[in-house]
């Protein structure tokens, strides 16, 4: 039984967390709000007033969002797809019994903690490049033309490094839920004759849906705002500028705050969408 | 019962997986071989793989031309002071909602993870604003407190979900042998938490090592980390795909090896303990 005494001794232990997670929120945000509002050059004249909803309207007019918006999707959706679908394949080929699991698993886990500068400079230079990265001697071995990756195929090139980043969060979340797997079920069904595929389908799909969920959702908020790979490898030029990469270089580099912040804030808002699903099964699972 | 395996069997699944995990593995393998080629060998055609002539030189040219040695402790400092300032703040919180719960805690848990949802580039501005007013841009204290805060929701989460195995009944027999609270957080709990702390602070410590949005855009000259040393090497300058290779060795050595050890905690951190 918790005492009185021990509740407001609580709730004083709680408040130094609250308190700055509640002033990182709040404030950066009204700041952005408010410059959102503003016609603001720092390095042309400072704040020139109130500006109404041009920011806003010029932001989306501008012939660089939809694009960006369409390259951040396409990005996202394509990391997903091949990390999701790669996740289930590897989660379940690691799962089966094998010698040396334990260090196949760490081969297949070590691109997670490789920093992203680092995985986007060593693709960039030692596999893409046309003259002396691998993929052009394999390239030259086969008597083809080496790909000048990162500005001829740039996006597929991109969902490449990113995916190879996070195919192995992908597996060992996909891996910890079949792990979880009811054994007995899948042996019942494979007496009964149940092939392969629908074994899969029936059985173990549903099984991981949640987990695979879990995997979309958390990498979504990530990869929306991807940047270290975009800013070492091809600056956001050759169409690779995301949404996040286009409201950099209004902030950044045009210096426009006011422009910028606009940016900031359907950014805000489209992270937030992705956001409340997320929140939901997580909610969900607080209460079991 | 379980499922008689035949050896071929076992023996496919381990050529596969063994395949796949070093095709998975080859761009780090590549890179920490390639750091101890010379430049002409790092990019001969058709490319060299164990026999080469080993050299230590890179290393040494890389410390030499960008002063590795600041940058990793620059590194050091951020990430090793953001996890430890973030999980004293967080232990508290994380204590007094595991075992004090009221009809909050959840909302209050949950709004901690939203925080974490803000996509930095929206307050890109604001922050680097404040921080040229407090006059901490391209400082180390700056960046740590960042960090914190970036990660102050993943470090509550984590402790939480570790401190709430602890079973509640232990805790009530100290109180009833007339243990005062302090007693109890001190000589009770923590000796139970310690595991859960260090995985915390393990996982915490490389995701702040691999932060690349705050650290790229914060730092300039005296406060930047590796992620920065490494964004350095972006543009070639004649031969140098050895020294790249040493310097990112250099820069995911620490933290590969840490990160081994943490594969568990990934799971359970990241997901937030939907998953398990």
């Amino acid at each position: 039984m918790a005492t009185q005494h021990s509740r407001s001794a609580a709730r004083l232990m709680m408040a130094p967390a609250v308190i700055l997670l509640l002033g990182w929120m709040l404030v950066p945000l009204t700041m952005t709000l408010w410059f959102s509002f503003r016609t603001y050059l720092p390095l042309r004249g400072g704040d020139q007033g109130w500006a109404g909803f041009s920011n806003y309207t010029r932001f989306i007019g501008s012939s660089s969002f939809w694009p960006s918006v369409q390259t951040t999707l396409i990005i996202v959706g394509g990391v997903l797809l091949i990390t999701v679908v790669l996740g289930v394949i590897l989660a379940l080929l690691l799962d089966q019994p094998m010698w040396g699991q334990g260090v196949v698993r760490i081969l297949v886990i070590a691109p997670f903690f490789v920093m992203p500068t680092v995985s986007a400079l060593v693709w960039k230079n030692m596999f893409m490049d046309p003259t002396n990265g691998i993929l052009a001697h394999i390239w030259r071995f086969f008597g083809a033309t080496p790909v000048e990756w990162l500005s001829q195929a740039s996006m597929p090139s991109i969902i490449m490094i990113v995916s190879w980043q996070w195919l192995p969060f992908a597996t060992l979340i996909l891996l910890t839920a079949v792990q979880s797997l009811d054994s007995e079920q899948l042996e019942a069904a494979e007496m009964d004759g149940a092939p392969f595929l629908s074994r899969f389908w029936f059985i173990i799909l549903p099984h991981l849906s949640r987990a695979i969920t879990i995997v979309i959702l958390i990498q979504t908020i990530f990869l929306l705002s991807i940047f270290a790979e975009i800013f070492v490898t091809t600056g956001g030029a050759f169409g690779t500028r995301t949404l996040t990469y286009l409201i950099f270089q209004r902030v950044l580099e045009s210096q426009n705050i006011g422009l910028g912040s606009a940016g900031g804030v359907y950014a805000i808002i489209l992270a937030n969408i992705v956001a409340i699903f997320l929140m939901r099964i997580v909610g969900k699972n607080l209460d079991a | 019962m379980a499922r008689a395996v035949t050896t071929n069997r076992k023996a496919l699944n381990t050529a596969i997986a063994w395949t796949i995990g070093f095709v998975i593995f080859f761009p780090i393998l590549w890179t920490i071989l390639t750091s101890f080629k010379t430049e002409a060998q790092a990019i001969s055609d058709p490319p060299i793989f164990l026999f080469f002539d080993w050299t230590l030189e890179n290393y040494s040219v890389v410390q030499e031309r960008s002063n590795y040695m600041r940058f990793l402790w620059n590194s050091v400092i951020i990430a090793g002071g953001s996890t430890i300032l973030g999980v004293m703040i967080a232990v508290p919180a994380a204590w007094s909602m595991a075992f004090v719960p009221s009809k909050r805690t959840k909302d209050i848990l949950l709004w901690m993870l939203s925080t974490k949802m803000l996509p930095a580039v929206g307050v890109l501005y604001p922050i680097y604003l404040i921080f040229i007013k407090l006059g901490i841009l391209d400082s180390r204290i700056g960046l740590t407190i960042v960090l914190m805060l970036i990660n102050l929701p993943i470090i509550v989460w984590m402790l939480y979900t570790y401190f709430r195995e602890i079973p509640g009944e232990i805790l009530e027999a100290a109180r009833m042998d007339g243990a005062s609270l302090k007693e109890e957080i001190l000589y009770v709990l923590t000796p139970m938490a310690i595991p859960g702390i260090a995985s915390t602070l393990l996982l915490n410590f490389i995701l702040a090592w691999n932060e690349a949005f705050w650290t790229l855009n914060l730092t300039a000259a005296k406060a930047a980390p590796l992620t920065a040393f490494i964004a350095s090497y972006s543009s070639p300058e004649g031969l140098f795909f050895a020294k790249l290779s040493a310097a990112s060795t250099m820069a995911i050595a620490p933290v590969l090896i840490l990160g081994w050890f943490s594969q568990k905690q990934l799971v359970r951190g990241l997901t937030f303990g939907a998953v398990k």
